[in-house]
């Protein structure tokens, strides 16, 4: 078979485009490296803040499908008396509960059920109290919601079944004595339900205080339960508790024709008043029930958005070296015969393959990552079951396309344009020349004198330099601007202490992932500088500056863009706090960002030192001999 | 050494490498340069000549031997100490120039005194004369790239005496250039020796090296002749090297 020759043509190119790009990245693979690990941590904490959320839903949906999860759940308050969210007193209207049963779309139900809020005291801890909600059930299994039990048996006369989260966060175990209001009960089982979102955030039927302060606390009405817990008792049981069993709450399960109609369902029976249900559909369950993944989320959203910041920095700065690098090779192409089109091919080429490798690696490593970062609550059924949407590849891979293109588009293009006889002298990226610090630096210090020289010679790579270290500033300054917040939340204990609890290692390994880039592109600008200004440094040595001063020039050139960056990184982490936190406390004090800003001068000063060092004490000799003119 | 020496090496030698790959670049060189005397060192390429200059200017350290500037013996000095040493008594002319790119010629030619640590404006002032001095007042603002390769050149050497060195270290200073910028860096040279200036010029034109007061010609990294010429002491450079118009 022959193949048409516009296709041969195509496939040759093609390979041939490959192949070079192929050869240059092996020709510095320790670019090629960077390029690609930093690539990776954005994509990884992208693809992590991106399956995250899907994560939560498999479990859910487990226990969903296990305990014959309602639909719809209806809740029937007592009516209101004059004091707000207090009881009149007057018997609750079960009937408009049993009402909705007769609804068109209603296929299923159970209860009403009598809920009573209570105090709880475990065994051996005589005198601390928590807050629960207990539900009176029949002892035979219901047709909606059928708690799933992990441990012992269903309610029974005096025993107690306790949703498995509250059970694990409270130590309680089956065979266990408690009391509720101070009455004397065993605990009969652990149990799992789709009815209500898992401890700490359980489905509230009267009024509950959540996410509360312990100052804010000590003003919640005593009749307002915080943070309580669920537990199941038998009807009479429920009465029992209740201070007044006629005005008490009622629970109703509904199970609907079409379970992604239950909005529509509330929309049509949806409370207007008091004399009606209040409603609650099992989609709000589920967002209740992944309250700590929507953390998680938020987290790895926002440190995907940093990392990928600074990947396009980091990218950005490796492809400007590398292309003043490469401008030989451009020429070579060109004298050979390479159009304009083809060079501007091999040198994408190259950044596309790593960004497409990144984003393979990514995945993956997000992939097997998210269940360790999110293993399912005890309170719902099932392990999480990550998996990859094609939304989640495409973006991932686009993220990854877009860094890589956006940061050598510009400088592939103008390789590519460049004249070849200006390339073969590789004068394409004479350094440029910077009027204003030129004049400055002639009344400074030595070192300083060379340091805004060296800045002045690569504006763009200053721009990038700065850029990163922002990037990288702003991820700390938005920690220690929203440190008051979270220690005040790990001192309240609670769901918001557990969630803290829980993302503080996230924070850590993404914050870390960002200084761990910007450590290595600091050490590998300040190479590029050294290798860069190597004519320069040798020509001022051998005019008269010391190795010493021409090392201090080189780490003063990295500090000062560092310093910039720094303190752009303030204003942009306060920013970065209030843009994804509506609840700011006020800002700590000045001294602790200054503190921020200072520790990243000295860490990149120290992190420049050694290339600083080394480039001041390159042979002059070699140097000048090697480079004429 | 007489007592109007500059600079004076004794001994000198430099090795690279080791055992069979040992190659002696200067094998025990002496050398005395008076006070306003041109001595010029021809030699074949590779011969060492440029290894020696570097040594005498203390951009380079000797395996053996000593050399001394003004008295002051350097091949020990340390890295500091001979930086400060080139800052104000040797000046360096390459035959790559070496001027910074992104520097006008004013500019380049002052960096040498700002480096040594003079006021901007006293720097910028001298460097100005200086440029009068080469012919290139007209071209102070000029950046390297807009010059011509004499030009270049003559803003090199206006940069090497911009710290008014003891002596002045040449390095194929015409090397790079056409017969004319040739004749232009020949009368710099005549201007500097009429003025008293201390020069060591390393070459391979023996047209330069006719101008010098001695010559000393260089073989495998030893001198094997030296010839004083007198023609070199009138200060008639040009006249010698015949490129008087």
């Amino acid at each position: 078979m022959t193949w048409p020759e516009w296709m041969v043509e195509t496939v040759g190119r093609v390979r041939l485009v490959a192949r070079l790009a192929a050869r240059d990245l092996r020709r510095r693979p320790a670019e090629a490296a960077l390029l690609l690990v930093t690539i990776v941590a954005a994509t990884t904490t992208l693809t992590l803040g991106l399956i995250v959320r899907e994560l939560v839903g498999d479990p859910y949906q487990s226990t969903r499908g296990a305990t014959a999860g309602p639909d719809v759940v209806a809740v029937m308050a007592p009516p209101p008396g004059e004091t707000p969210g207090q009881p009149s007193g007057q018997p609750t209207d079960i009937a408009a509960l049993e009402d909705l049963t007769e609804a068109d779309s209603v296929v299923s139900h159970s209860g009403p059920y009598p809920a009573a809020g209570a105090e709880l005291e475990a065994k051996g801890q005589t005198g601390q109290t928590v807050d629960v909600q207990v539900i009176g059930r029949d002892t035979t299994p219901a047709s909606v919601d059928r708690p799933e039990l992990t441990q012992g048996g269903w309610v029974q006369e005096s025993g107690v079944v306790i949703e498995a989260a509250f059970a694990d966060a409270k130590g309680v175990t089956v065979g266990d004595q408690i009391t509720l209001n101070g009455q004397p009960f065993d605990v009969a089982g652990i149990a799992v339900t789709a009815a209500s979102s898992p401890y700490p955030k359980a489905t509230c039927y009267s009024a509950c205080a959540f996410d509360a302060t312990p100052d804010e606390l000590s003003e919640v009405p005593t009749w307002v339960l915080r943070e309580p817990g669920l537990v199941w008792v038998t009807r009479s049981d429920a009465l029992g508790l209740a201070s007044e069993p006629d005005s008490m709450p009622y629970v109703l399960y509904l199970q609907l024709e079409d379970p992604d109609e239950a909005r529509e369902f509330v929309n049509t029976h949806g409370p207007r008043d008091f004399s009606v249900p209040g409603l609650l559909v099992w989609q709000d369950i589920l967002e209740e029930s992944s309250y700590l993944v929507r953390d998680a989320q938020r987290v790895f959203l926002l440190g995907s958005g940093l990392l990928s910041l600074m990947a396009m920095a980091t990218v950005a700065v490796l492809v400007v070296g590398r292309m003043a690098d490469q401008s030989r090779r451009v020429g070579l192409l060109k004298a050979v015969g390479g159009t304009p089109r083809l060079v501007a091919a091999v040198l994408l080429a190259e950044y596309v393959a790593v960004a497409l490798l990144a984003a393979l690696v990514g995945l993956t490593l997000g992939w097997l990552a998210a269940p360790l970062l999110t293993e399912p609550s005890v309170g719902l059924l099932g392990a999480a079951a990550p998996s990859l949407s094609l939304y989640t590849i495409g973006v991932v891979t686009g993220v990854a396309l877009v860094v890589a293109v956006i940061a050598t588009f510009v400088p592939a293009v103008r390789a590519a344009r460049s004249s070849t006889v200006v390339a073969l002298s590789d004068t394409a990226h004479a350094p440029r020349r910077t009027n204003w610090l030129i004049a400055i630096s002639s009344r400074l210090p030595t070192p300083l004198l060379l340091a805004l020289r060296t800045l002045g010679r690569r504006p763009r790579r200053v721009v990038f330099s700065i850029l990163g270290i922002a990037v990288t500033v702003s991820g700390p300054v938005a920690a220690v601007a929203g440190y008051a917040q979270l220690d005040e939340q790990l001192a309240a204990g609670g769901s918001r202490a557990e969630s803290v609890e829980r993302l503080l290692p996230v924070l850590m390994v993404i914050m870390a992932t960002l200084v761990a880039l910007a450590a290595v592109n600091a050490v590998f600008v300040t190479w590029a500088t050294v290798l860069d200004t190597r004519h320069a440094s040798a020509v001022a040595r051998a005019l008269g500056a010391t190795p010493q001063q021409v090392s201090a020039g080189l780490a003063t050139a990295q500090i000062l863009p560092a310093l910039a960056g720094a303190i752009l990184g303030v204003p942009g982490g306060i920013g970065l706090l209030f843009a994804t936190d509506d609840n700011v406390p006020s800002l700590p004090p000045f001294w602790q960002f200054a503190a921020v800003v200072l520790v990243a001068v000295v860490l990149i000063a120290l992190l420049t030192a050694m290339p600083a060092r080394s480039g001041g004490r390159r042979p002059v000799v070699e140097i000048l001999q090697s480079e004429r003119g | 050494m007489n007592n109007d020496t500059v600079l004076a090496a004794r001994g000198l030698r430099k090795d690279y490498g080791k055992g069979e790959a040992l190659v002696r670049a200067v094998d025990g060189v002496d050398l005395d340069a008076s006070q306003g005397e041109t001595v010029a060192v021809m030699g074949p390429s590779g011969c060492g000549k440029s290894t020696l200059l570097h040594i005498l200017g203390g951009l380079d350290r000797p395996t053996d031997g000593e050399v001394w500037l003004a008295d002051r013996r350097i091949d020990r000095l340390g890295e500091r100490d001979l930086a400060r040493m080139r800052r104000t008594d040797v000046g360096f002319v390459f035959q790559a120039f070496h001027l910074m790119d992104e520097l006008t010629a004013v500019e380049n030619v002052e960096l040498s005194a700002l480096l040594a640590g003079h006021a901007a404006r006293v720097a910028r002032r001298r460097a100005t004369d200086l440029l009068e001095r080469v012919g290139l007042a007209d071209r102070a603002g000029f950046l390297p790239s807009a010059l011509s390769g004499g030009q270049r050149q003559r803003v090199a050497i206006a940069r090497a005496l911009s710290n008014e060195p003891l002596v002045v270290l040449a390095d194929e200073p015409t090397g790079n250039l056409d017969s004319a910028s040739t004749l232009d860096v020949l009368q710099l040279f005549e201007d500097l020796h009429e003025a008293g200036q201390t020069l060591v010029v390393v070459t391979h034109d023996a047209r330069i090296a006719a101008t010098a007061d001695r010559l000393i010609t260089m073989r495998d990294g030893a001198f094997i002749d030296e010839t004083r010429l007198t023609g070199g002491t009138t200060g008639r450079l040009g006249d010698l090297a015949g490129m008087d118009g």
